[in-house]
C-alpha cells in the first residue's frame, strides 16, 4: 500500500498509452497555426481565421439542421437552406470550390460558445442581430441576409385574429431565443397574461403545437412559414397580420479579426450586388467576358484587386456567383415560389425594388 | 531476513517510502495546481476576448423572459435571481412529490415481488425488469410525447371520478382555496404539530424506560389529526373550500392545474424510481432471516407485531443506505426536466445562460446547488441510519 | 418414458392443476382477490397494448428510417466497414459461447437472431449482411466447440482488441475521400453506432481512471485521498447533464485557443469524467471484500506494494465485482440518451429528427417504443448474460 503513489503514476502513464492509442479521432488540429503579423493586436489565435482555414482546407460552417429553407437536413443527411448556401459561397470564396465546407449543426444554446471557442468559423444560423451579441456574446455580424419579424401562428379553427385573442393562452416558444423575450416584451406591454410553454428547439416546440399543447406558436415569420409547410394540414394553420419585433438575421464572427469579419461580409456583398447587376451563375462567364461597366470588371476580378484586399484570390466573387449563386439564386432556391417553403421577397428585395438589399460599392 | 535489515539501515533518499511519499505528493499538489491555473488562464483569456470577466452581479438583471410554473409570482420584471429561484422551488416541488409516491409505490412493489400469490409476484417481476432496464430520458419523452399530449383535446376532456379532468393541456384536480380562516388554521396546525411531537417523545421516553413498544408512530398522528380536525370543525367558517376544476374556453380553470409538463416528469421518475426502490425493499425483507420470524412467532408474537417489531426495524438497516442514494438520484434526475420543457433549476440555468452568455457562472451555479441537494440528503440519511443503528445496540 | 405410463389419469392432473391453483393464486380470499385483481391488470394491459402495437400503431417511420436509427448519417457507402466490425464482434461471441457456455441452448439462438432479422423488410444489402453475421457467429461457435483449449487465449485477445478495431474502422484511416476507408467526421456518427460508441468509449477510459480513483481513496498520502475523495464526491452529488452541458460549453474555454475538440469527443470526455467517479466506489467496494491475509501473504512473499496491488488484490477484486461493473455499464449504456439534450445526434438524437419529417408527424409512440425496445433488448440481454457469465466462472463463490 505504501507504494501507492509508484503504481497511481504508472497507471497514469498507461491510461495515457492508451488515451493516445484509442482515440484516432481525437485530435483534429492541435497545432496552432503561426498567426499573421497583422493580428498581432489580439491575442495569441485570433485573428488568424483565414490562415487556420485555408490550412485545414476547409470551412466549418455552424449551421441550423431543423428550419426548412434556412438549416435543414434532409434523411439523406445533405444541408440545404439560404443560411447553408451561404456558407458554401464563403467556402467558394476562399478555395473556389464551394464543396469545402463542413456543416457543424450547433443548437440555439450552444451557438455562441461555438464560435468564440473556435470550434466553427462562422455561424450562419438564423441568427439576430442584436446590441447585446455584437457586445456581450463576442461576436461580429457581417451583414443582414435576411430581413424577418416575429410573428404568431395559431389554428385557424381557434377564431383568433389578434394578439389580443390570446389572453389567458398558453403559447409555445424555443428557449435561448430573442423570440422568447420579445414575447415577454410585447405581451407585457400590450398587458395580455399568458403562460409560455418553452421548449428546447424548434422540433419539439412545433411538435408540441402540432400536438395542440399550445393555442399560438411563436418565432421568426420565416420560421413560421416554413415551419407550417410541413405541418400535416397547412391549410389549418394561419400566422397572425402582426409583427412584434424587428428581425435582422445573418452570418456572425467572432470579435477580433477584422480580415475574416471583412471576406464573411464581402461575400454577402458580393451576392447581392452580383443581383443586382443582373449576374448569374448561368451567364457569369459570358459577362466576364463582355461586360465593360468597371464595376463589374471589378467584382469579377477582371480589374483591379479587390481579392487580393481581402486576402482571398481574385476571382473571389467570381467562384461565389459561378458555384453557389448571386442573392436571387439562392433565395428562389430555398424560398422562391417553387418550394414548399415559399416567402414573398417583401423587405428582402434590392433596394432597385423597394427593398432593403443594398450592397456598397465594390472600389 | 539481515539482508532486508542491512538495506534498511542505508536506505537511499530516494527510495525512502516516506519521502517517496511526501515528494509525490508535492509533485501531485503541483500538477493539479499548474493544470488548474492553465486551465484558468485559458478561460480568463476566452472570456476577456468576449469581454466578459466572472462575476455573479447579473443575476441582479431584469430576466426579460417569462416561465411557465412558479410557485410565487414571477413576470419577465423579475430578477434573473428571481428566475433561478423559481426554477429551484420546481426543483423542489417535483423532487418532494417524486420522493413520496416513489416510495408508497416501490414499497408495494417490493412487497409485491415476494408475494406468494403467483400472478402478483410475476407482475411486479415484469415491471422491475421492464423498467430497470429502459433509459429514462426516453421513458420520460415517452410519457410527455405519447401519453399526456396525446391525452384528447380540453372540450373533449376525459374526466374521471372525483372531479379530475385530464386533458392535453393539463389534469385538473380539485384543490383548496384558502379563505379568511386559514392563517388560524395554519395556527391551528402548527398547535397539532407540537402537541404531537411531545407525544412523540413522552411515548419515546415511556418506551426506554418500560421498555414495552407502544406504536408510537400511530399516536402521534392521531394526536395531530386530532388538533387539526377539531380546528377544521370548530372554526366559524371553514378554512379551505373546495375548487373543482372547470373546461373555460380552451384551457382549464379551476381547482388545481397540472402542467402536461409536470405530470410527465413526476409520473416519470415515480414510474422508474419505484422500480430501483421496489429492488431494495425486497432484499431489505429478505435481508431478516426467516429464523428471526419463526422465533418470534414462537414468542408468541402475532403476525403484525413480528413485521413492525422483528422484521420492520432489521429490514430498514439494510434498506436506508440504497434508499438514500435512490432519493438523490431521483432529485439529480429531475434535472431530466429540459427534455420535456419544465422548468426546473437546470432548464431556467439554461435559459439564464442562453440569454446572458454566462456559462461559467450558471453551470456553477446549478452544481452546487445539487451539490447541496446531495450534501443535505446524505446528512440526513447518514443521522436516520445511526439513529436506527442504535436501536439495534 | 411413454411406454412406462401410457395413461395418465387425467384425475390426478387436474387435482394437480387444482392444488397448484390453490397454493399459488386462491389461499385465501384477500389472495383471490388479489389474483382476481392481477389477472384484471393482465388482460387489461396486454390487450391495450397488442392493440395499439397491431393495430392503432403505424411502423413505417420506423422502417423507413431505419437506417437513420442504426447508423444517423453515416455514409451508406461505408456502411460495410460497420458490418465488418460487427461480423468480428459476432465471431468472438460465438467463439466465447462455443468455449465457455458449451451446454448453453440460449448460445445458438442467439446466433440466429441476425438471420431472424433478415427476414423483415431491410432490402437486400443489410439482408446480405445480416446473414454473413449469423454465419461468422456460427463458425466462430463451431471452432469453439470443436477447439477450445487452443482459442481461449486468442478469443480474449480478441476481445481486447476488438473495441479499438471497432473505432477504427468506424473512423476509418485515409485522409482524403477517394483513398482506402476514408475518414468519416465524427458528425456524421449518429444513431444507435454513436450511442454503442459513446457506450463502449466512456466504459473504456473511465475504468482505469476509476481504479485509479479508487487506489486513490485507500492511499495513505492525505493529499491523493483527499483529491479521491474529492473528485468522487464532487461528480456523484451532480447529474450527468450538467457534466455533458459543462463538457459542452466550458471545455473549449478551459483549452488553449485554437485547439478544438469536437463535440461527439466532448461527450465522450464528459461520460467517461462522470463514470469514473461511479466505478471507482465500485472497485472500492470490491477492494475492501479482499481479506487482510492476502496483502499479509503477498508482502511475506517478498511483492511489493505495486506488485501485491497488480498481482494479488486488483485481480481478485475485479473479478469479485464483475456484476457490479456490468451493471454499470448498462447503466452508462442508458445513460448516453442524455448527449440528445446536448444536441448529438444518438438513438434518442436521431429519434427526435425523424419526428420531424412532415410525413411522420405525430408518431410519437411507435418511435419511442421502438428506442425502447433497444434500449431494453441490450440492457436486458447484457444483464442477462452477466449472469451466464457469473455462474459459469463461479464469481463471488471463491
Amino acid at each position: 500500500m505504501r507504494k501507492t503513489f509508484w503504481l497511481v503514476s504508472l497507471l497514469v502513464v498507461v491510461s495515457l498509452v492508451l488515451a493516445a492509442c484509442g482515440s484516432p479521432a481525437a485530435t483534429e488540429e492541435a497545432a496552432a497555426p503561426a498567426a499573421e503579423p497583422e493580428a498581432a493586436a489580439g491575442p495569441a489565435g485570433f485573428g488568424s481565421t483565414l490562415a487556420t482555414v485555408k490550412e485545414r482546407g476547409s470551412l466549418i460552417c455552424g449551421a441550423n439542421s431543423q428550419v426548412p429553407g434556412f438549416g435543414f437536413v434532409d434523411a439523406d443527411g445533405n444541408f440545404s437552406g439560404i443560411d447553408v448556401d451561404y456558407c458554401r459561397a464563403l467556402a467558394a470564396a476562399i478555395f473556389g470550390d464551394a464543396a469545402k465546407v463542413e456543416f457543424r449543426p450547433v443548437t440555439a444554446a450552444e451557438r455562441f460558445t461555438a464560435l468564440q471557442s473556435g470550434e466553427i468559423d462562422v455561424l450562419s444560423r438564423n441568427t439576430t442581430w442584436s446590441l447585446a451579441r455584437d457586445t456581450e456574446l463576442g461576436g461580429n455580424f457581417t451583414s443582414t441576409t435576411f430581413y424577418d419579424g416575429q410573428g404568431m401562428m395559431v389554428p385557424v379553427d381557434s377564431g383568433i385574429t389578434s394578439l389580443e385573442g390570446l389572453e389567458g393562452g398558453t403559447i409555445c416558444v424555443q428557449t435561448g431565443t430573442t423570440t422568447e423575450l420579445n414575447l415577454a416584451d410585447v405581451m407585457a406591454s400590450l398587458g395580455i397574461s399568458y403562460t409560455p410553454a418553452v421548449f428546447e428547439d424548434a422540433d419539439s416546440t412545433f411538435g408540441a403545437y402540432a400536438e395542440s399543447r399550445c393555442d399560438a406558436v411563436t418565432t421568426d415569420k420565416s420560421g413560421l412559414v416554413s415551419r407550417r409547410a410541413v405541418l400535416a394540414d397547412p391549410a389549418a394553420h394561419v400566422i397572425l397580420d402582426v409583427t412584434m419585433s424587428k428581425e435582422p438575421l445573418g452570418p456572425m464572427v467572432r470579435h477580433g479579426d477584422d480580415q475574416w469579419f471583412d471576406i464573411a461580409q464581402w461575400t454577402v456583398f458580393a451576392m447581392i450586388a452580383a443581383e443586382e447587376y443582373g449576374i448569374t451563375s448561368a451567364n457569369v462567364d459570358e459577362v466576364k467576358s463582355s461586360a465593360t461597366n468597371p464595376e463589374i470588371l471589378r467584382l469579377l476580378g477582371v480589374e483591379g484587386d479587390m481579392g487580393l484586399k481581402l486576402g482571398l484570390s481574385n476571382d473571389w466573387a467570381y467562384n461565389i456567383i459561378k458555384l453557389v449563386g448571386n442573392y436571387e439564386e439562392v433565395y428562389n432556391r430555398s424560398l422562391g415560389p417553387d418550394t414548399p417553403t415559399y416567402i414573398p421577397r417583401g423587405l428582402n428585395s434590392l433596394y432597385t425594388d423597394g427593398g432593403l438589399l443594398y450592397a456598397p460599392p465594390v472600389r | 531476513m539481515q539482508r532486508v535489515e542491512k538495506q534498511k539501515t542505508t536506505i537511499p533518499f530516494w527510495r525512502d517510502e516516506r519521502i517517496l511519499g511526501v515528494l509525490g505528493q508535492a509533485i501531485f499538489v503541483f500538477v493539479v495546481l499548474f493544470v488548474g491555473w492553465l486551465i484558468y488562464q485559458n478561460m480568463k483569456a476566452g472570456l476577456a476576448k468576449q469581454g466578459i470577466t466572472l462575476s455573479y452581479s447579473f443575476l441582479k438583471g431584469i430576466s426579460g423572459f417569462d416561465i411557465a410554473e412558479s410557485l410565487f409570482a414571477y413576470n419577465r420584471s423579475s430578477s434573473y435571481w428571481q428566475a433561478y429561484l423559481a426554477g429551484l422551488l420546481n426543483t423542489l416541488s417535483v423532487s418532494i412529490v417524486g420522493v413520496i409516491f416513489a416510495t408508497i409505490l416501490g414499497v408495494v412493489l417490493g412487497v409485491a415481488r415476494l408475494s406468494t400469490n403467483f400472478i402478483i409476484n410475476r407482475l411486479a417481476a415484469f415491471y422491475l425488469e421492464l423498467i430497470r432496464n429502459l433509459s429514462l430520458l426516453v421513458f420520460l419523452i415517452f410519457w410527455y410525447l405519447g401519453v399526456f399530449l396525446k391525452l384528447p383535446l380540453v372540450n373533449e376532456a376525459i374526466i374521471w371520478p372525483g372531479d379530475i379532468i385530464l386533458s392535453n393541456r393539463g389534469v385538473g384536480i380539485p384543490w383548496g382555496i384558502p379563505t379568511a380562516s386559514f392563517p388560524t388554521f395554519r395556527l391551528i396546525l402548527l398547535a397539532g404539530f407540537i402537541f404531537a411531537l411531545i407525544v412523540f417523545f413522552s411515548l419515546l421516553a415511556y418506551s426506554r424506560r418500560t421498555g414495552r413498544a407502544p406504536l408510537t408512530s400511530l399516536w402521534t398522528l392521531a394526536a395531530f389529526l386530532l388538533v387539526g380536525l377539531t380546528g377544521w370543525f370548530a372554526l366559524p367558517e371553514k378554512p379551505l373550500v373546495l375548487d373543482l376544476p372547470f373546461v373555460k374556453g380552451l384551457n382549464l380553470s379551476g381547482g388545481k392545474i397540472l402542467s402536461p409538463e409536470f405530470m410527465a416528469l413526476t409520473s416519470g421518475l415515480v414510474l422508474y424510481t419505484s422500480a430501483f426502490i421496489g429492488e431494495v425493499v425486497r432484499a431489505g425483507i429478505v435481508s431478516v432471516s426467516k429464523g428471526q420470524v419463526e422465533a418470534s412467532r414462537a414468542l408468541g408474537l402475532n403476525g403484525f407485531q413480528t413485521l413492525r417489531l422483528i422484521v420492520f426495524p432489521q429490514a430498514m438497516r439494510v434498506i436506508i443506505p440504497p434508499l438514500t442514494s435512490q432519493y438523490l438520484n431521483l432529485i439529480k434526475n429531475s434535472s431530466l426536466a429540459i427534455a420535456v420543457g419544465y422548468p426546473d433549476v437546470f432548464y431556467v440555468s439554461n435559459t439564464i445562460q442562453n440569454q446572458t452568455g454566462r456559462a461559467v457562472e450558471m453551470i456553477s451555479m446549478v452544481m452546487l446547488t445539487y451539490l447541496i441537494f446531495s450534501l443535505i440528503t446524505s446528512v440526513f440519511m447518514n443521522w436516520y441510519n445511526q439513529k436506527i443503528k442504535l436501536v439495534e445496540r | 418414458m411413454t411406454a412406462m405410463k401410457p395413461t395418465l389419469p387425467p384425475l390426478t392432473e387436474r387435482s394437480n392443476v387444482l392444488r397448484w391453483l390453490r397454493r399459488n393464486l386462491f389461499g385465501s380470499w384477500m389472495d383471490a382477490l388479489l389474483t382476481i385483481l392481477g389477472a384484471l391488470i393482465v388482460y387489461w394491459v396486454v390487450k391495450g397494448f397488442l392493440t395499439w402495437a397491431l393495430v392503432t400503431a403505424d411502423w413505417r417511420v420506423v422502417a423507413a428510417n431505419m437506417r437513420l436509427l442504426m447508423i444517423g448519417q453515416y455514409p451508406i457507402a461505408q456502411a460495410y466497414r460497420l458490418w465488418i466490425g460487427l461480423a468480428f464482434l459476432m465471431f468472438l461471441s460465438g467463439n466465447s459461447l462455443g468455449i465457455w457456455a458449451r451446454q448453453s441452448r440460449f448460445g445458438p439462438v442467439l446466433l440466429l437472431a441476425p438471420a431472424l432479422l433478415a427476414l423483415l423488410p431491410f432490402g437486400a444489402e443489410p439482408r446480405k449482411w445480416l446473414i454473413i453475421l449469423t454465419v461468422t457467429g456460427l463458425a466462430g461457435w463451431g471452432l469453439g466447440l470443436l477447439r477450445p483449449e487452443v482459442l481461449k487465449r486468442s478469443v480474449i485477445a480478441g476481445w481486447v482488441i476488438s473495441l479499438p478495431i471497432f473505432i477504427l474502422l468506424t473512423r476509418g484511416f485515409s485522409e482524403s475521400a477517394s483513398g482506402f476507408m476514408p475518414a468519416v467526421q465524427t458528425n456524421l456518427w449518429g444513431g444507435l453506432l454513436l450511442t454503442f460508441l459513446l457506450t463502449v468509449v466512456g466504459i473504456l477510459f473511465s475504468f482505469p481512471i476509476g481504479v485509479l480513483l479508487a487506489l486513490g481513496r485507500r492511499s495513505e498520502l492525505p493529499v491523493i485521498r483527499l483529491a479521491s475523495v474529492g473528485y468522487i464526491e464532487l461528480v456523484r452529488g451532480v447529474p450527468l447533464i450538467t457534466i455533458l452541458f459543462m463538457a459542452q460549453l466550458m471545455l473549449p474555454l478551459f483549452l488553449p485557443p485554437n485547439v478544438t475538440i469536437d463535440r461527439v469527443l466532448r461527450a465522450m470526455v464528459g461520460i467517461t469524467l462522470f463514470s469514473a467517479a461511479y466505478l471507482a466506489e465500485n472497485v472500492r467496494g470490491g477492494l475492501q471484500a479482499i481479506p487482510k491475509g492476502q496483502f499479509e501473504a503477498a508482502h511475506a512473499l517478498g511483492l511489493n506494494g505495486a506488485q501485491t496491488m497488480i498481482f494479488i488484490i486488483l485481480p481478485q477484486a475485479l473479478r469479485l465485482i464483475i456484476p457490479i461493473l456490468v451493471g454499470q455499464f448498462i447503466a452508462v449504456f442508458k445513460d448516453t440518451a442524455l448527449v440528445a439534450i446536448v444536441g448529438l445526434l444518438d438513438l434518442v438524437g436521431i429519434a427526435r429528427t425523424v419526428l420531424a419529417q412532415p410525413e411522420f408527424l405525430g408518431r410519437q409512440r411507435e418511435v419511442y417504443a421502438f428506442i425502447s425496445l433497444i434500449y431494453w433488448l441490450l440492457s436486458y440481454g447484457m444483464s442477462y448474460l452477466s449472469q451466464q457469465l457469473e455462474e459459469r466462472l463461479g464469481v463471488g463463490k471463491r
